[in-house]
Formats: structure tokens, C-alpha cells, sequence
């Protein structure tokens, strides 16, 4: 059972060849026994998860349910779930259980999945290995020794191990995609503003998006689905309508302009992992996709324009933790001023404090002009670029990461070579673009992701593109060593 | 090449209200100013006419909801999360002597 997908889960389900209790057991049981090596859930909600399998098979019993119905699935601890603890990665969320459910969580609870827990995360979704979690570093399930990327890390080794088909995570800089590329899954990050950020922990707010991370681009395309929609609780939700995804994923490629996206193809790049791409660039020639090379002149200035409108943000977003409301409070604070900075000081760790500084800094009298509105303009040059590409082609492909996964260790010395990580997946957050990564080959062992962005609102094109990739390759189905 | 001296971090150490402790001091001053070396490749872009975006959805306005009341008092089960909380209120260290 662990190893299908949700759509093979769906079919099986309604044909009652097992019920959603059985599974949901069988996935508890095989997180209890793989989880302690790889640190992917903080918490496991087995009461509430099979109260919840057993209504989902009562709606299934009754003709009632929908596509995910009874389908388990898990949530980054970025979401607030009502009555679970929602610590966000961090010690100064430690104790924090939230009083409600964010809008993805309700909608999934709604549609009859199955919350089987809350995924490992970089501390405030701030990091690109899953190694700035306050419980601990996730372990890449195709090579332990390694990081199965960040922030969704948590989300991503889950999955990527067969403990459970979805898991939903967020993506501000490439934190849905780069853990996706580096387990061998796939991940969607949504258009800005298709998903409801209501209830979702809040990073930099002109970035954030939710998505999930799946084994196939048809479950991406399903759970898009069910969370996708507008959401007056949010007001950067935007009133589009919702297509049917699932359906449109069939679409022959015959004509299809594919721009192939000349500066992701830099010096930077493994050759191994150009390579992978450029085999998958045929396979979509093949499939009757028109390619062509189209250049982005200002794109290789989108990891310092994010490293100045990111931190500005979080610094602003993350001065509602003070100590005082909810989250940590520092032992016998003697006034306020020296409570809010221990509190603080003592519940963040050191890449957050790392962040907020920087945004601190940046939007600083007198350096305001020079890094904030300076970066805000270079991000408005990187618009225009994608806007003028995608009047030549209907989708951009690229890698997702310039190398696979690293070792456990090897770049928490030097933040700029752990931000560099994300040179491929941050231009998608700038510009608001949705973006898949879908595997697309190994190297050493480990695997490699192939990058399909879009213009806003193509989700249903570049979830085709992604699925009949997927239909002519079995990279996705590749299951790491001792996880078959 | 911009570097932050020792007593400017521990000025915006201030602003944002954080405590930082002498051991983690040094690796903030020299990752700090390695991160605004960095970030000053963006000078190298010629911007001069640029709008500024803020938004990454043009044409997008802040929708406006009317004027009633669509929460209830929940301040028993919030309050489940705070620190110190005496009736409805939370408490803090004397702000005013």
C-alpha cells in the first residue's frame, strides 16, 4: 500500500480493496519504524488520524466521498492545525499549539484526507538543508549521510521514503522544489496568491506560497485541486477560478513552445545534472514540444535581491514573537525591553536571528535606498525578463538545483554558499510564477529535478507537461534502498 | 566589500530586540558583513528608471470587507497559549513605575 500514489490509493479505496483505517495503520506503523534515522515528522497524530480514516470510510461506504477522501497525507509544521502543536521548526513555537486550522488544513480535512502528522522544517522555513530545525536535521532517505534539502525537508523525506503518498509544504525562495529535486519527488509551488496563506506561518510575505510535495505530478495536480481557490480570510488570495487540473493533464505537447532557460545553464551547474536535463529537454522534443533558448539577462541577480527583500520582510513578520502572548518567554525577565530581547535572543536560532538582522539593517534610515528599494527594483528588471520571455513560450525549463544532495554539514559554515543552493528556484518566488520539479534522472546515486516554470495562473500547463514527462519516464517511481 | 563593525551589530542587535551572546557575536559581525558584501552586486544593475515592485501580482488592490464584526471572544482558548495571564489579561514585567 505504501507504495502507490494517491490516485492508485483513490481507485483502490472506492473499490473497498482496503479500507482507509488498514491503510492509515499500515503508514503509521511504517513511520514508527523508519521515522527515529530520518527525523521527518515532529509530531505523529495516530488518535486523531484514525478517527478521521474511520469517517473516511464511512463517506466512502456512502457514495459520499471525493478523490482524496481517506488518502493520509501529512502538513510542514508551518501550518497552524487546530489543537496540534505548531512549532514552525522553532524552540520559541515549542510549546505553541494553535488554536485553528489554516485554510489548506481545513480544505484537506474537509475533502476526507487523513492527517497522519506534522513534517520537520528549517527553523521559520529559513534554509535550504532541513539543518536549521530546532528538533534536528532531516536525513535524505536515498543517502542518510546527506540533506534532503529545505525548508520542506521534513515533507520531502517522507514522502521521498514511501511513509505516506503527500505531504503540503511552502515555498518563498525554492523550499517546495529544491527538497523535491533532491528526494527524487515531485513539487509544485502555486502561482502567488492561488493558494490561501491563511493560517500559514508567515516568512516573507511578498514570497510565500503554499503547494505540495507528491510522487507524481497527477497527485500534485489532485491535492492543487482540493486546496487552490480564493480565500477572504487572506488578502493576498486572489478570485480566480479553479480548473479541473486532474483532467487537463492529457493535453498533447504538439506545438508547445518550451523556452530553455540559457543562464540556468551557467558555471555553476553539475555537468551530470546539465546532462540529466538536457535528456529530459528530449524526451519533451520528442512528445512534439518546440524548444528554444530564450535568455533572461537579470535572472542571475535573483539570489541577492532576495537576500535583501526576504530578510526585510521576516524581520517585520517576526516581531510578533516577543514573549508575551504565546511561544517562549525567558526566565525571570527584569523589564520589558530585556524580556523581548531574551525571549528572542534564547527562542530563535541562528540562522533566523541571522535573517532578521539583515532585514533589520536593510530597512535601516539610511540604507533603506541603498539595499531595500535597490532590490525591489532589480526585482521588478527579473519581472520583465519573464514577462518578455513568456511572450515567445508557453513554459521555461531549467534545472531545479545546480548540484544533488550535499552532505549533512558541509555548508552551515558559510551562509552565502548554502543561499546559492537556491540560484535556480528563487526567480519563480520573485516574479510570483508557478513551478514544478519533477525528477529527471541520478547522479551517483542521487537524484536529479527538472524545473517547468510558467506564466501566472498555467498551473494546468505546466502540470501537463510535468505528467506526460512523467508518462514517458519512471525516475518518479525510483524508490530509494531499503524503503521498497 | 562593506564590513560591519562590532558596535554597529550590536546596534541593530538592539533594534531588532534580540539578545546576542558573546560567543555568537563574531560569527554575526563577519557573516553579516559577508552577506552585505554579497548582496552589493546588485549595485552592477542599471535601475535608474525602475519602479520599485512590491507586489508580485500587477494590478492587484487591497480588497476592502465591510465593517462588522466576524470574530467571537475565543480570549479563554488563546490565552491557553500565553506564558502569564491573569483574567483576561497578559502579563508583563512593570513597564511603569
Amino acid at each position: 500500500m505504501h507504495a502507490l500514489t494517491i490516485a492508485e490509493l483513490s481507485r483502490k479505496l472506492r473499490a473497498r480493496e482496503f479500507s482507509s483505517e488498514e491503510l492509515t495503520r499500515a503508514l503509521l506503523a511504517r513511520i514508527e519504524r523508519h521515522n527515529e534515522p530520518l527525523n521527518a515528522f515532529l509530531t505523529v497524530t495516530e488518535d486523531s488520524a484514525l478517527a478521521a480514516a474511520r469517517a473516511a470510510d464511512k463517506r466512502l461506504a456512502a457514495g459520499d466521498a471525493g478523490p482524496v477522501t481517506g488518502v493520509p497525507i501529512a502538513h510542514k509544521d508551518i501550518f497552524c492545525t487546530d489543537g496540534v502543536r505548531t512549532s514552525c521548526g522553532s524552540r520559541i513555537l515549542d510549546n505553541f499549539v494553535a488554536p485553528y486550522d489554516a485554510t489548506v488544513v481545513a480544505r484537506l480535512k474537509g475533502a476526507g484526507t487523513v492527517m497522519l502528522g506534522k513534517c520537520n522544517m528549517d527553523e521559520f522555513a529559513m534554509g535550504s538543508s532541513n539543518e536549521t530545525s530546532y528538533y534536528g536535521p532531516v536525513a535524505n532517505p536515498w543517502d542518510r549521510t546527506r540533506v534532503p534539502g529545505g525548508s520542506s525537508g521534513g515533507s520531502a523525506a517522507a514522502v521521498a521514503a514511501r511513509l505516506l503518498p503527500a505531504a503540503t509544504g511552502t515555498d518563498t525562495g525554492g523550499s517546495i522544489r529544491q527538497p523535491a529535486a533532491l528526494t527524487g519527488i515531485t513539487g509544485l509551488k502555486p502561482t502567488y496568491g492561488r493558494v490561501s496563506r491563511y493560517g500559514m506561518i508567515a516568512f516573507a510575505s511578498s514570497l510565500d506560497q503554499a503547494g505540495v510535495l507528491t510522487r507524481s505530478v497527477e497527485d500534485a495536480a489532485l491535492l492543487l485541486e482540493t486546496i487552490a481557490g480564493f480565500d477572504p480570510a487572506d488578502s493576498t488570495s486572489v478570485d480566480e477560478p479553479v480548473p479541473p487540473y486532474s483532467m487537463l493533464l492529457e493535453q498533447p505537447l504538439a506545438g508547445v513552445k518550451i523556452g530553455l532557460l540559457k543562464e540556468f545553464f551557467d558555471k555553476g551547474l553539475d555537468a551530470a545534472n546539465a546532462a540529466c536535463v538536457r535528456a529530459a529537454l528530449d524526451v519533451c522534443r520528442k512528445l512534439g514540444a518546440q524548444l528554444r533558448e530564450v535568455s533572461l539577462p537579470n535572472l542571475p541577480l535573483s539570489v541577492p535581491t532576495y537576500y535583501v527583500v526576504a530578510p526585510a520582510e521576516c524581520s517585520s513578520n517576526l516581531s510578533r514573537f516577543d514573549g508575551v502572548r504565546f511561544g517562549y518567554r525567558c526566565k525571570d525577565p527584569k523589564d520589558l525591553t530585556d524580556l523581548y530581547k531574551r525571549s528572542r535572543g534564547e527562542g530563535f536560532g541562528a540562522e533566523v536571528k541571522r535573517r532578521i538582522m539583515t532585514g533589520t539593517y536593510v530597512l535601516s534610515a539610511g540604507y533603506y535606498d541603498a539595499y531595500y528599494l535597490k532590490a525591489q527594483k532589480v526585482r521588478a528588471l527579473i519581472n520583465d525578463d519573464f514577462r518578455r520571455a513568456f511572450r515567445d513560450v508557453d513554459v521555461l525549463i531549467g534545472p531545479t538545483t545546480p548540484t544533488p544532495a550535499f552532505a549533512i554539514g558541509a555548508k552551515v559554515d558559510d551562509p552565502i554558499t548554502m543561499y546559492l543552493n537556491d540560484i535556480y528556484t528563487i526567480g519563480a518566488n520573485l516574479a510570483g510564477l508557478p513551478a514544478l520539479s519533477v525528477p529527471c534522472g541520478f547522479v551517483g546515486g542521487l537524484p536529479v529535478g527538472l524545473q517547468i516554470i510558467g506564466p501566472h495562473f498555467s498551473e494546468a500547463r505546466i502540470l501537463n507537461v510535468g505528467h506526460l514527462y512523467q508518462r514517458e519516464t519512471d525516475w518518479h517511481r525510483r524508490v530509494p534502498p531499503g524503503y521498497e | 566589500m562593506s564590513t560591519l563593525t562590532r558596535k554597529e551589530v550590536e546596534a541593530i542587535a538592539h533594534l531588532a530586540r534580540l539578545a546576542i551572546t558573546e560567543a555568537e557575536m563574531p560569527v554575526y559581525v563577519k557573516s553579516l558583513s559577508s552577506i552585505l558584501t554579497f548582496v552589493e552586486q546588485l549595485n552592477a544593475a542599471d535601475t535608474g528608471a525602475v519602479e520599485p515592485m512590491a507586489h508580485p501580482l500587477a494590478g492587484q488592490v487591497q480588497r476592502l470587507r465591510p465593517d462588522v464584526v466576524t470574530e467571537v471572544d475565543r480570549h479563554e482558548k488563546y490565552q491557553e497559549n500565553a506564558p502569564q495571564v491573569e483574567g483576561a489579561l497578559y502579563l508583563v514585567p512593570k513597564v511603569i513605575e
